[in-house]
C-alpha cells in the first residue's frame, strides 16, 4: 500500500481556512517556521502576534484574547504549551473554558530533540484537566480537516498536529467527525485501537495479519476527549481474543488507559495489551529508530497479535519492511526543529 | 469655592477610612482576615474604584448571587465579578485584580462605592456563595482567576491587546501585588506588553513589602523594583500609596508605553496594634480573647 505524501499539510490550508475568519489569531513561540505558520504570518501580519519563548504569559494573553471574543490558535510544538504552562493552561485556560486552540507540534518521539522536546504524556496530564477536548490527527486529511472541528468547540482544545511530509491514509473527502473513529477494517479475534501516527504504523502489519487468517476490527480514534464514542465501544465488546491499543504516547494515561476505564466500566473481560512507551523516557534519535527501540512499531503489533492468539503467525521482519510505503518521509527523512 | 480635587481627595479619604472599618470589624467578627493588606491598600483601592476608574455607573448596588457552577465547555450561563464594575464597553475601563486573597478588601472597595450591597461582606466565605475567601471570576469584583498568583498581568495583557486591535478607548487596569514579582511570568508579561505596544495597559502595585513568610527582604528581595521595571520598557510612578493626590496624579499621567504605578504603602497605616504581630502581618488570627478586645477597642477609636 502506498499513500500521496502532502507536504505541509497544515501550512496553505490554514491560511486559506483563516481567510475570513477575522476572530482566528495566530501566537506563536519562536517556533513559527516550524510550526507551518510562517507564510500565515506573512499574509495576516496584523492577526500574528510573536510572544517569544515565553509559554506561561503567551497562554495568558491567549486567554485575555479569547476572553474578548478572539480566537487564538497558539502554534508551538506539544512538549511547551502543557508541560512548563500547566497552571496557566488550567487557571487562565481550561477553567474559564475559553476558546483558545493549542496546536501542538511533534507530539511523542516524532521529535530527534530528545527528552525534553518529547510530549510523551501530554494526553495523560491533558485528560486529567476538565473542560479540555483532546484531538490527534493521523493523516493529511485530518490535519486539514480539524480545523473545522476544534472552531466548533466552545472551549478549549489541544490537538497533536503533524506536519511536513505527511501521508494521505484517508481520503480528502472523508474528514475529520468530532469523537467518531474511523472504521479501518472489521473482524472478530483481535480488536485493535490505533491513534495519530500509530494508525499508519500498524496498517504496515495488519495485511500481513489478515493474510495468515487473523480477523482483525481496526479502528482509528482522532478524539481522545471525550472518550464516549459508541463504534469504540462496540468494537471493544465484539473482540474474541484482545484487545489491542497502538499509541505514540506513554502507556499511561493515554488512548491504552482511556480504552481500559471503558472496557472496564463496560464489563468487558478481555485481555487488554498496550503498546507505547511503557512507562520510560525516551532519547534522541530518528522516528524510525525510537520506534523499533521502545516497540511501538509494526513489529511490535504483530508480537502483541500473537500473544493474543496464543501462536505464532510467522511474520519475517522483512515481510514488514516491504509493507513500509513511506520510507522517504519516515525513515530517512531528518526533521529539523 | 471649594476646590473640585479637594472633594474627590475627601470622598476618596472616606472609601479609605471605609474599607479598613469593615474589614477591621469583619475579622474582628469572624476571628481573622486579610487585614494588613486593607490597611496597605486601602488608599489606592478607594483611587481607583472612587476615582481613577471610568466604570459604567450601576443603578443599585448589586446582591452577590449564589455560586451556580463552574464554567463548562459549551454555552456560557454565569457572569463574572465584573458585572460589580458595570456594564463592558468600549469606552470604559476594565479591573483585573491579581492578588486574589484581597478579595475582602475589594469586597469593601465595592461596598463603599455602592457596587455591592451593603450586607455583601455576610456572604463571606459562607458554603455556596460566590464572596469566597480567595476570590474567583465568579466573586464581586473579579473579572478572572488568579488565586495561583502571577497570572493575571499576562491575561490583562491579552485582554488590552484585543482591546487595542479593536480600537478602543478603555484603558485596561491590573491591581498586582508586590510578592508577584517574584515569579517569573510576571517578568514574561512586562517584556510582551512593552513589545506589543500596550499604552492602554496600566498595573497599579501594593508595594507593601509583606508576604506569607514575614518581610519580603528575608523571604526573596524583589528590589530595586521601579529599575527593573523600567528595565522592561514601562513608564514607571514610584509613589507613597496613601498619598492620594499622588497616586490621581500617577494614574492621570499619559505616556506612549505601559504604565506601572508602584504604590509604596505601610502594611499596618490605620491600625498600629498589629505591628505587634510583626514579622509576619499576612493573615490575622486572634491568639486569645485579649488580644481580640484590643482590636475591638481600635475599631472603636477607628470609628469614633
Amino acid at each position: 500500500m502506498s499513500y500521496e505524501i502532502v507536504a505541509r499539510p497544515h501550512q496553505q490550508n490554514f491560511i486559506d481556512w483563516a481567510k475570513n475568519k477575522p476572530e482566528v489569531l495566530v501566537l506563536s513561540a519562536d517556533l513559527t517556521n516550524s510550526c507551518e505558520v510562517g507564510k500565515w504570518r506573512d499574509t495576516y501580519p496584523d492577526r500574528f502576534f510573536s510572544m517569544g519563548m515565553a509559554e506561561q504569559n503567551m497562554l495568558g494573553f491567549a486567554a485575555g484574547l479569547a476572553r474578548e471574543g478572539f480566537e487564538p490558535w497558539v502554534h508551538t510544538f506539544s512538549v511547551f504549551l502543557y508541560r512548563r504552562p500547566l497552571d496557566q493552561l488550567q487557571m487562565s485556560i481550561a477553567y474559564p473554558s475559553l476558546k483558545v486552540r493549542l496546536v501542538g507540534f511533534l507530539p511523542g518521539i516524532m521529535t530527534p530533540g530528545g527528552v525534553t522536546h518529547q510530549a510523551i504524556e501530554d494526553i495523560a496530564v491533558l485528560r486529567a484537566i476538565p473542560n479540555m477536548t483532546i484531538f490527534e490527527v493521523g493523516d493529511a486529511t485530518e490535519a486539514q480537516s480539524i480545523l473545522d472541528v476544534a472552531h466548533a468547540i466552545n472551549g478549549p482544545v489541544y490537538i497533536r498536529m503533524l506536519r511536513g511530509e505527511v501521508s494521505r491514509i484517508f481520503p480528502a473527502n472523508e474528514p475529520f467527525v468530532f469523537n467518531r473513529a474511523r472504521v479501518l477494517s472489521e473482524g472478530s479475534d483481535i480488536t485493535l485501537i490505533t491513534s495519530g501516527i500509530s494508525t499508519e504504523e500498524a496498517l504496515r502489519a495488519v495485511p500481513l495479519l489478515q493474510e495468515r487468517g487473523v480477523s482483525i476490527s481496526h479502528l482509528h480514534v482522532s478524539t481522545l476527549k471525550p472518550f464516549t464514542d459508541p463504534l469504540v465501544l462496540q468494537a471493544l465488546k465484539n473482540a474474541k481474543s484482545g484487545v489491542i491499543t497502538m499509541e505514540n504516547h506513554s502507556i499511561v494515561g493515554g488512548l491504552g488507559s482511556a480504552v481500559a476505564e471503558l472496557m472496564a466500566e463496560n464489563a468487558i473481560g478481555i485481555p487488554l495489551q498496550r503498546i507505547g512507551l511503557k512507562d520510560t523516557y525516551a532519547h534522541g534519535a530518528s522516528q524510525k529508530f525510537l520506534m523499533s527501540e521502545y516497540e511501538l512499531d509494526a513489529q511490535a503489533l504483530v508480537k502483541k497479535v500473537e500473544n493474543a492468539l496464543g501462536r505464532s503467525l510467522n511474520i519475517a521482519e522483512s515481510e514488514l519492511q516491504e509493507q513500509r510505503s513511506v520510507s522517504v518521509h519516515s525513515s530517512a527523512k531528518v526533521e529539523a526543529l | 469655592m471649594v476646590n473640585q480635587t479637594d472633594v474627590d481627595i475627601e470622598r476618596i479619604e472616606k472609601i479609605a477610612r471605609g474599607i479598613r472599618e469593615r474589614v477591621l470589624a469583619h475579622s474582628i467578627a469572624n476571628n481573622g482576615g486579610y487585614m494588613s493588606q486593607a490597611c496597605s491598600s486601602a488608599e489606592l483601592l478607594a483611587a481607583l474604584y472612587g476615582s481613577i476608574l471610568n466604570f459604567a455607573p450601576l443603578e443599585n448596588p448589586i446582591d452577590p448571587p449564589s455560586f451556580i457552577g463552574v464554567p463548562s465547555v459549551g454555552e456560557h450561563i454565569y457572569k463574572t465579578g465584573a458585572q460589580f464594575h458595570g456594564e463592558k464597553g468600549p469606552e470604559y475601563d476594565r479591573l483585573i485584580s491579581s492578588p486574589a486573597h484581597y478579595a475582602l478588601v475589594i469586597y469593601a472597595a465595592l461596598i463603599e462605592t455602592r457596587r455591592l450591597r451593603e450586607d455583601g461582606l455576610e456572604h463571606f466565605n459562607r458554603d455556596g456563595s460566590t464572596v469566597e475567601m480567595i476570590g474567583a471570576e465568579h466573586s464581586p469584583g473579579f473579572e478572572t482567576t488568579t488565586g495561583s498568583l502571577a497570572q493575571a498581568l499576562s491575561q490583562a495583557g491579552g485582554i488590552a491587546l484585543a482591546r487595542k486591535i479593536r480600537g478602543e478607548k478603555g484603558r485596561t487596569w491590573v491591581f498586582m501585588s508586590d510578592g508577584e514579582f517574584q515569579e517569573g511570568q510576571t517578568y514574561e508579561a512586562l517584556q510582551a506588553a512593552r513589545f506589543h505596544g500596550l499604552s492602554n495597559l496600566r498595573a497599579i502595585v501594593d508595594v507593601n513589602m509583606n508576604q506569607c513568610d514575614g518581610p519580603m527582604d528575608t523571604v526573596m528581595t524583589i528590589e530595586p523594583l521601579a529599575d527593573r521595571v523600567k528595565a522592561f520598557g514601562w513608564e514607571v510612578s514610584v509613589l507613597d500609596g496613601h498619598d492620594i493626590p499622588a497616586i490621581l496624579a500617577a494614574a492621570a499621567k499619559e505616556t506612549d508605553k505601559p504604565h506601572m504605578i508602584l504604590c509604596y504603602t505601610d502594611p499596618v497605616r490605620g491600625l498600629p496594634i498589629l505591628a505587634e504581630r510583626a514579622p509576619v502581618l499576612h493573615y490575622l488570627r486572634f491568639t486569645s480573647p485579649e488580644e481580640r478586645a484590643r482590636y475591638e477597642e481600635a475599631y472603636q477609636e477607628m470609628v469614633k
